[in-house]
């Protein structure tokens, strides 16, 4: 299913090529270059301020780069002529406040998106509403509105939200960072089932027990560099830099 | 009623109906018996029956200037608003150039100026453009009726409801990039992430909860229209105000003019405030 040994371009679904964004003074992200595969779960890590969630957010462009390349899935991000809209609505995205809609019930939460922007009949969109509430495992919560569900319940149905507009890519940024400890776990399960079907992820998280189980690549990101990058779980049992390593050993303990 | 413990605390030894006394809105019965000495004069007495008779004539005036005005200038605000935070340079610097112009000049002045210089400049536009379609010869019937249009033909009332429209329009744009700024980026940022485009996230996302934001700062707003549609009376628009003041030309009465006037405003902005209070505490509560 994973095919993380071949070197074929056209397997890339996302392209950074020599990427950076600063903000002001500010340095976020220095010449950072990555690709993901079709498929592929990459998880990235690091310390805070590291660029992390400018990465991402600059791969579904809520951020415009300064210089570089990005492809994703055969699309040029840079170019003016790219309908950005269109390339967003293929990149889901998670975030670690959930942003679910406030004024909306969770139902419309998940179906709004799927009426304006993919242009499915009301009844098409509430039938992918329930099959993934059920899915994530919530379906008594489709008539309440946000505010009436715990943090675990708020990000599986911004999870759900984002999975009705049959993304190809999902971005999580600290998904589970906002969350009371309890529920982790089943939000951490919602996306490892995802990683199972073979969803391309990418996850920014200090989840390491998920890394375990889902990363197929893991990249750890510091200073707005990439220091360094492994297949699978090779970084945990044999960090190469020392910068990873002391990081390492700081999330582990 | 219950009293609060605090105000005892502070004062030991006080019975607790003296708290409650202390408490009491005073104030609304001192209105209540002016609203009902007022009433009772109107009934009884021949000089505020005539005051009343004759000024309430422009009750309707006045509630009709502020209601199409406030309307427009919810429109103009919402557009000036969205300007101001619009990444259209173009769109952004209009919106930010006639909120600053207009909230500079005091309404007074504006009023002047749309009455005399604005309105009749775009009646001879207007007789221009009639006189183009007469001799192309577009649309002829309407272009005769449109170089013949006189400014006369446009009564002082309706210049009166445009000028405060365009003051009004530039505070409640302020009011509308408040609120609009009021919401979390993330929320924009949820949308624009699920492929809506700019427009959809604003129109399904942002404005929703925004107007929730913006309804009693928008109340408030209308109570000060309602009182400073006052001042069209300089335009001699038959509104409260300046049917108070031909009363009081008439007859020299001026207590009962000004009285029945004064309370009259009253009553409506009150009442008006009452509403707002009770709007931001259910608004409030829902949150
Ligand atoms: N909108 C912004 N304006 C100014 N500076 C920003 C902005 N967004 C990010 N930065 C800066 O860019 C750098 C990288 O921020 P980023 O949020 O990408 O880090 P991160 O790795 O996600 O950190 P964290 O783990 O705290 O979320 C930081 O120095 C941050 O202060
Ligand atoms: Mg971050």
């Amino acid at each position: 299913m994973k095919n993380s040994s071949s070197l074929s371009n056209s397997d890339d679904i996302i392209i950074l090529d020599n990427i950076s964004k600063s903000f002001g003074e500010v340095k976020a992200i220095i010449d950072v270059s990555m690709n993901v595969k079709r498929g592929e779960v990459c998880f990235i890590f690091g310390p805070s301020g590291g660029g992390k969630s400018t990465l991402l957010r600059c791969i579904n462009h809520l951020e415009t780069i300064d210089s570089g390349k990005i492809v994703v899935d055969g699309i040029h991000l840079t170019d003016s002529k790219t309908d950005i809209n269109r390339i967003r609505s293929e990149v889901g995205m998670v975030f670690q406040l959930f942003n679910l809609f406030p004024h909306l019930k969770v139902l419309e939460n998940i179906t709004l998106a799927q009426k304006v922007v993919r242009k499915r009949s009301r009844k098409e969109a509430l039938e992918v509403a329930h099959t993934l509430l059920k899915r994530v495992g919530i379906p008594e919560k489709a008539d309440v509105f946000p505010n009436q569900l715990s943090g675990g319940q708020k990000q599986r149905v911004a999870i759900a939200r984002a999975l009705a507009m049959n993304p190809k890519i999902m971005l999580f940024d600290e998904p589970t960072s906002a969350l009371d400890p309890e529920m982790i776990q089943e939000v951490l399960e919602v996306m490892l089932d995802l990683a199972k079907e073979g969803m391309t992820m990418v996850v920014v998280s200090h989840e390491m027990g998920f890394a375990k189980a889902a990363a197929d690549r893991m990249i750890f990101l510091s200073d707005g560099k990439i220091v360094e990058t492994g297949i699978g779980k090779e970084i945990f049992t044999n960090p190469k830099k020392d910068r990873t390593k002391v990081f390492l050993s700081q999330v582990l303990n | 009623m219950a009293i609060n413990p605090d105000i005892r605390r502070q004062r030991p030894g006080l019975a607790p109906w003296v708290g409650d006394l202390s408490r009491f809105p005073w104030w609304i019965l001192v209105v209540l018996l002016i609203g009902i000495a007022v009433t009772y004069a109107i009934i009884d007495n021949r000089f505020w029956g005539e005051a009343y008779d004759f000024v309430k004539l422009g009750i309707k005036i006045t509630v009709k200037v502020s209601l199409i005005s406030f309307t427009v200038a919810l429109s103009l605000g919402l557009l000036a608003g969205l300007g101001g935070l619009s990444s259209n340079m173009i769109y952004r610097n209009f919106s930010m150039l006639y909120v600053q112009v207009i909230r500079g000049i005091p309404i007074i002045v504006q009023l002047y100026f749309v009455a005399f210089v604005i309105a009749p400049t775009v009646v001879s536009q207007i007789n221009n453009l009639g006189d183009w379609m007469l001799a192309s010869g577009i649309l002829v019937n309407l272009g005769s009726g449109l170089a013949n249009l006189h400014i006369r033909d446009v009564p002082m009332i309706n210049r009166a409801i445009a000028s405060l429209a365009i003051a009004y329009g530039a505070f409640e744009a302020e009011v509308f990039r408040a609120g609009i700024q009021s919401i979390e980026r993330g929320q924009t940022e949820a949308a624009r992430s699920l492929g809506m485009s700019h427009f959809q996230s604003m129109r399904y996302i942002i404005l929703p909860q925004a107007i929730r934001v913006v309804m009693p700062p928008l109340g408030n707003d209308f109570i000060s229209i309602l009182k400073d549609s006052s001042l069209v009376s300089i335009l001699a628009v038959r509104e409260l105000t300046h049917m108070g003041q031909l009363h009081r030309a008439r007859t020299f009465r001026s207590w009962e003019a000004l009285g029945t006037v004064a309370v009259l405003y009253l009553m409506l902005t009150l009442t008006l405030a009452f509403l707002v209070k009770s709007m931001e505490r259910r608004l409030a509560f829902e949150k």
